[in-house]
């Protein structure tokens, strides 16, 4: 084996070991606990966020009104980039003297997540072809039931899309917290890594790994699931416009 | 005889992978040069597909294609498309390209000089009928039927010896497309291309071809002839029931009025005495009398208000019924059944030429 | 990580206008930075939506593959690649240049597609060899989609340059991590990182929206 060959041996040798260390799978800064953690700083703030905006983005759809704040919405989302979100919010957390293992992470991540949740449930709303809504008010059901029971069913597959992407993109920037405090799910051992130089590169390697891991395995599940959250209709009627609203953003 | 062929399909044969059926088997047909060869037939009769394999869109499985003289898979496709007009019913106009420029696209790509194709672009413009303001506007500014025209003088361009149209009016309202009909056939007269023209409308190729050739399902040619001869001799049923109801009728709108026998009927000059009047009427046994300057028709007046006054002093009513003489003998006949009027006068600017009553276009339909 | 716990004040103008000439830099380093993610990877994306294009059965993998790359936070690329391409440029552009793939080809490919199947077989009628009808025709009528694309791609490269800090680079994301992580924390650093970097990708969006106005002039004249 060449000198390279013999390098990336040893690169190898040094990640597989970092795993199979003592404690490094249950132990308080172990594997485990920090996915929890990692999972449960995507999730809290997915969920704040779609209790703001799709209540907000539904019912501007329904009343078509708003429509340039939509779509202003979700360009400034982009524009803002996260990691400095994430520290502005560490630093006014601070000022305010709170811990920063927790709560800014999760305010800049509401932040974040809003913009594709609230745009998505606006156009799906907005798209829903006026003549069903006219036939249902016609029929007399009430504007909320008009919501409940024929708009949101209809639009749930650019709803969902926009709720997947908002998870993903949250997701991914959970390990960016990791620069403020020890938190920051997987993204510690990544952060603090490259803080450490050279010594800590399986470190580095194997934190990057396993939040690849975690995500195109987050990915995966909620695509799969979208099967079973999909009204019937709506999944067998048009497959290519649940594909279309998935690339939404 | 062969010089005179522009277009000949030998056995052409296309099988689509993956299709159970043959889209066209074996067709034979020849086209001369100058005429104006229409394709109609049923949905699945590859009237498309064949005009598609003329300039080589779709490539013949079998047979062989053989344009001027020359093989078409002889030099490369986009080569042979060059030299051929195409119009489809898409129009397909670019749309980042002004008016201008879409016309030029075979020059451009021929590689002409540009006060050349600038000259070709605003001569072709006048041709089909397009004002020059619209030269420098975008595909997306016009109407359908401006585009279609805008279509057909890119086709035009390079002025090609071919013409090919895949049912370009299809995508126009049918007041707009019974002009351009009619434009594009004086087009035809003027320019004398050859054109194959695709079309699932049995009227529109009745109208505009020289020839008509009839396809059933899988390129089958049931009839190829003239319209007239067609309308007249349907040669299977399939062909009787394609050209549908009212087939003399359909005839008939092929036959101008000068075809008939004109009366002269009971016409005098203004100038003419009240005694000669009388007689006229008399003549003719009828009750009415028109009344002529020269040769311009005035109108008719009625026979039992003729007084013994000169002819001058009474006002002429208009005819119901006026054409011209080169309007068909179905436009006669259902003018006069709709007018409810007994004859039809035959006019050519104010110019009287004669008249036609039931009796006379009964006569041409028996003939 | 232990951060200080005092910070300076909110904001320090002095320091700005004593550190324009820094600023500057950095600035000029995120643009740099931005732009060759971006020509290298719209180059990539031509070559591949060309790709899946001329064989749409490669679409899917190739969506796929990119799709996995766009899911992997930047964060992870960077430490992933590192084993083998150090700290620095190198491994930074990997991940940004990765990151824009998706969706520049789905865009380019989605353009293309677009285009009216009548203008498809018109330009085939009239002669247009393949290439030429794909540069001349088919091309220009995807930009508006293809812009689309490249001005969401740009705004998001920009964001995640600032993340290239943790390499040692950042751009303006350099004054967001210094100001973090001093002895006394420097919020005035990361408040300009931020709003400068907001700022640029404001900037570059409308510049894109506005070159791709002027390519696509046929799209301003109204229907009759």
């Amino acid at each position: 084996m060449d000198q390279e060959g013999c390098r990336l041996m040893e690169f190898i040798s040094e990640v597989v070991v970092w795993f199979s260390e003592d404690g490094r799978w249950t132990g308080s800064d172990g594997i485990l606990p920090r996915t929890v953690e990692h999972l449960w700083l995507a999730i809290l703030p997915m969920m704040i966020a779609a209790a703001l905006a799709l209540p907000i983005g539904v019912w501007l759809g329904h009343r078509r009104i708003g429509e340039f704040a939509a779509n202003a919405v979700v360009n400034i989302g982009r524009a803002i980039p996260s990691f400095g979100l994430i520290i502005l919010s560490g630093v006014f957390f601070l000022r305010a003297g709170v811990s920063l293992r927790f709560w800014p992470a999760v305010v800049a991540l509401v932040a974040l997540a809003i913009p594709p949740i609230f745009t998505n449930a606006y156009a799906a709303i907005v798209t829903v072809p006026q003549e069903t809504v006219e036939a249902a008010r016609g029929m007399g059901l009430t504007e909320g039931a008009i919501l409940r029971q024929v708009e949101i069913p209809v639009g749930s597959a650019v709803i969902l899309a926009g709720v997947r992407i908002s998870f993903i993109q949250v997701l991914a920037t959970v390990p960016l917290a990791a620069v403020l405090s020890s938190g920051g799910g997987l993204g510690q051992y990544v952060v603090r890594g490259f803080a450490q130089g050279v010594g800590a590169r399986a470190e580095v390697f194997a934190g990057a790994l396993l939040i690849a891991l975690l995500t195109l395995a987050a990915d995966w599940a909620f695509s799969s699931s979208e099967r079973f959250l999909l009204p019937e209709g709506i999944r067998r009627l048009r497959p290519e416009e649940v594909k279309a609203a998935a690339s939404v953003s | 005889m062969a010089k005179d062929v522009m277009i000949r399909l030998v056995d052409v044969t296309k099988q689509f992978p993956g299709a159970a059926d043959l889209a066209v088997d074996g067709l034979s047909l020849e086209v001369g040069r100058g005429q104006f060869v229409t394709l109609v037939g049923p949905s699945g009769c590859g009237k498309t597909t064949t005009l598609k394999m003329i300039n080589r869109i779709i490539e013949p499985t079998s047979g062989s294609i053989l344009i001027d003289g020359r093989n078409s898979l002889a030099s490369p496709a986009h080569e042979l498309r060059r030299s051929i007009g195409y119009v489809i019913q898409q129009i397909g106009l670019f749309p980042h390209r002004t008016i201008a420029q879409n016309i030029a696209t075979v020059p451009m790509l021929l590689g002409w000089e540009q006060p050349r194709i600038d000259g070709r672009v605003a001569e072709l413009a006048d041709t089909v009928g397009l004002e020059d303001e619209m030269l420098a506007r975008y595909p997306a500014e016009l109407s359908g039927g401006q585009q279609q025209r805008v279509g057909v003088a890119r086709a035009l361009a390079a002025d090609p010896p071919i013409l090919l149209a895949d049912e370009p009016f299809g995508a126009v309202d049918p007041i707009v497309r019974t002009r351009l009909q009619q434009e594009f056939r004086d087009l035809q007269e003027r320019l004398g291309k050859t054109v194959v023209f695709v079309t699932h409308d049995v009227d529109e190729a009745i109208f505009l071809g020289d020839r008509m050739a009839i396809l059933n399902v899988g390129g089958i040619l049931e009839q190829f002839d003239t319209p007239e001869n067609i309308l007249a001799n349907p040669g299977s049923e399939f062909v009787e029931s394609f050209l549908g109801g009212e087939r003399g009728l359909k005839r008939l709108g092929l036959l101008p009025v000068t075809g008939a026998e004109l009366k002269w009927g009971p016409f005098v000059d203004v100038s003419a005495s009240p005694t000669v009047a009388r007689a006229t009427l008399e003549e003719h046994d009828v009750d009415w009398l028109g009344l002529l300057d020269g040769t311009r028709l005035l109108g008719w007046v009625d026979g039992s208000s003729l007084d013994g006054r000169s002819l001058v002093d009474h006002e002429p009513r208009p005819f119901l019924v006026t054409l011209s003489s080169d309007s068909s003998l179905r436009t006669a006949l259902d003018a006069v059944v709709t007018g409810h009027a007994r004859v039809a006068v035959v006019v050519d600017d104010g110019v009287y030429r004669g008249m036609l009553d039931l009796e006379s276009i009964a006569e041409e339909i028996t003939e | 990580m232990i951060l200080a716990q005092q910070t300076m004040p909110l904001f320090d103008w002095s320091w700005v206008g004593r550190n324009l000439d820094t600023i500057w830099d950095r600035t000029l380093e995120h643009l740099r930075l931005t732009g060759f993610a971006l020509v290298v990877g719209l180059a990539l994306s031509i070559a591949l939506a060309a790709l899946a294009l001329r064989k749409p059965r490669t679409y899917e993998p190739i969506t796929a593959v990119t799709g996995i790359m766009y899911t992997i936070p930047s964060l992870a690329v960077f430490a992933l690649a590192r084993p083998w391409f150090g700290i620095g440029f190198v491994t930074a552009e990997i991940a940004l240049v990765s990151y824009t793939l998706l969706i520049l080809i789905r865009n380019i490919v989605a353009g293309i597609n677009g285009v009216p199947p009548g203008v498809r077989e018109a330009a085939l009628g009239m002669g247009y060899r393949d290439g030429e009808r794909l540069r001349r025709i088919e091309f220009p009528l995807a930009l508006p989609v293809i812009v689309a694309g490249l001005r969401i791609a740009t705004v998001t490269v920009i964001g995640l340059v600032t993340v290239t800090s943790l390499l040692g680079l950042g751009g303006l994301g350099f004054f967001i991590l210094d100001g973090i992580r001093r002895s006394v924390i420097f919020p005035t650093g990361i408040i300009v990182g931020v709003v400068l970097s907001v700022a640029l990708a404001a900037i570059l969006d409308l510049v894109l929206l506005a070159v791709g106005r002027i390519l696509t002039p046929w799209t301003r004249r109204g229907a009759v």
